[in-house]
């Protein structure tokens, strides 16, 4: 088993959101989606806010909002780091919602960094959330 | 005399009211403290993944980064002070505000102005109290305080590092460093130009770095980073603080409980010798009034 799994940790600044063993990681870079099978080559990648997607060993799926952060690869060992992350069963559907509306409404205002910041963050919630079902 | 044994009643039930007030602090703190301890220990795994993925990046590549360069443009040096937001902590926000002082006298010893950045209402207080120039500050999560506040404040201060000129050349911090229960240390660190070998939790020497692959490239990967890495500095500085502040506050309060337990002893005894003063003095005039009446009957006889 050592071989065909890998240590995955989801780590936001104040917490550690999920750890445990899996069999692919799916997490948005900058360069584009990338899928991280065990045994790896040694990586360390910017992530842009979206989703992460855990398949474990037994064949579940754990789905999570990452905010901008970065992921490493090293030793059949991948952390995942985000200042915000949350699990899709934790995501709150309407406060997500809420927030990418207020987002839009900022946006208007003229603030454009922070527009772009809460919304990309919103709609990561809203994707990760909806895909629970 | 009666009037005097009243006022020391009057005084006990004030010491006790006290004590009750002081003793539940005491309590609130203590349990506060856990609670800080265990925030604490959750953001380590990602302060050591960060410090880990930062010091790869500085290992593997040599890419010159505008955060870690020592500049001397401006002549300006910011302090950031951490202090609490409420008293009672004994004195948990002088030691951190006495450090500050002797660290801004050092900076202008060499020729830089300073400016000051305070997080935590006491520290506003005493600069304002002395109308001396805060040029930002944060207040009202002194206790608690959580990652997004850390962010805003390192914005802060690495685009007043980044600016060239009207910036500064390096940020300094001033916090209690939480080392035990009983003691919390005012510490002063240097955090920018960033010396990134510095680490909280330094990997052991035996645990080689891999060769990473960098993506999209090293200096993209730095650019991301770095930034991280300061706001994950500063929220450790917070965490620590936060702790100490409870720390500091739960030992104060406990004392001032001692004290109000030995004032109240004290009164109590000093009532009692009253009380009893006042007994005894009534007694001896009813018997001096009875040897006096009966020496005046016995005159008459």
């Amino acid at each position: 088993m050592a071989d065909s799994t890998m240590q995955v940790e989801l780590v936001a600044a104040d917490r550690l959101v999920w750890s445990g063993e899996a069999t692919m990681v799916i997490a948005r870079t900058t360069e584009g989606d990338v899928g991280i099978l065990p045994n790896h080559a040694p990586v360390l990648s910017v992530m842009v806010d979206g989703i992460v997607d855990v398949r474990t060993a037994d064949d579940e799926t754990w789905v999570a909002a990452v905010d901008a952060g970065f992921l490493s690869v090293a030793g059949n060992r991948i952390s995942i780091l985000s200042e915000h992350a949350e699990m899709s069963h934790e995501i709150d559907l309407e406060r997500a919602r809420h927030d990418l509306e207020r987002a839009q409404a900022a946006g208007e205002d003229g603030d454009e960094a922070a527009e772009a910041a809460a919304r990309a963050w919103a709609e990561a919630r809203i994707r990760a959330a909806e895909s629970r079902s | 005399m009666a009037v005097s044994l009243r006022e020391y009643r009057a005084r006990i039930r004030s010491v006790e009211s006290t004590k009750k007030i002081t003793r539940a602090m005491e309590l609130i703190a203590a349990s506060r403290i856990i609670k800080a301890q265990q925030r604490a220990q959750a953001a380590a795994p990602y302060a050591r993944e960060l410090t880990r993925a930062v010091s790869a990046v500085a290992t593997f590549s040599n890419v010159d980064h505008p955060l870690t360069e020592e500049t001397t443009e401006s002549n300006r040096a910011a302090v950031l002070i951490v202090t609490s937001d409420r008293g009672l902590a004994g004195a948990y926000s002088s030691s951190v505000i006495k450090e500050a002082e002797r660290l801004m006298e050092k900076l202008r010893g060499e020729g830089k102005e300073v400016a000051v950045y305070i997080s935590g209402r006491k520290g506003v207080a005493y600069f304002s109290f002395r109308k001396r120039e805060i040029v930002q500050s944060w207040t009202g999560h002194s206790d608690q305080p959580t990652y997004d506040v850390a962010r805003e404040m390192s914005d802060t201060l690495i685009e007043q590092f980044l600016t060239e000129e009207t910036g500064v050349d390096e940020v300094h911090v001033v916090y209690s460093r939480f080392k035990s229960m009983l003691v919390q240390e005012p510490t002063a660190v240097r955090l920018l130009p960033l010396e990134i070998v510095e680490g909280e939790e330094r990997p052991s020497e035996e645990e080689l770095l891999p060769l990473y692959e960098f993506e999209p490239s090293p200096a993209e990967v730095l650019d991301a980073l770095l930034p991280k890495y300061v706001t994950s500095r500063i929220y450790f500085a917070l965490l620590q603080a936060a702790a100490s502040e409870l720390a500091a506050r739960q030992r104060a309060m406990k004392s001032a409980t001692d004290n109000a337990t030995e004032l109240i002893k004290k009164y109590t005894r000093i009532a009692n010798q009253a009380r009893q003063a006042g007994i005894t003095q009534e007694i001896s005039e009813i018997v001096g009034g009875v040897n006096a009446l009966a020496d005046a009957n016995a005159g008459h006889e």
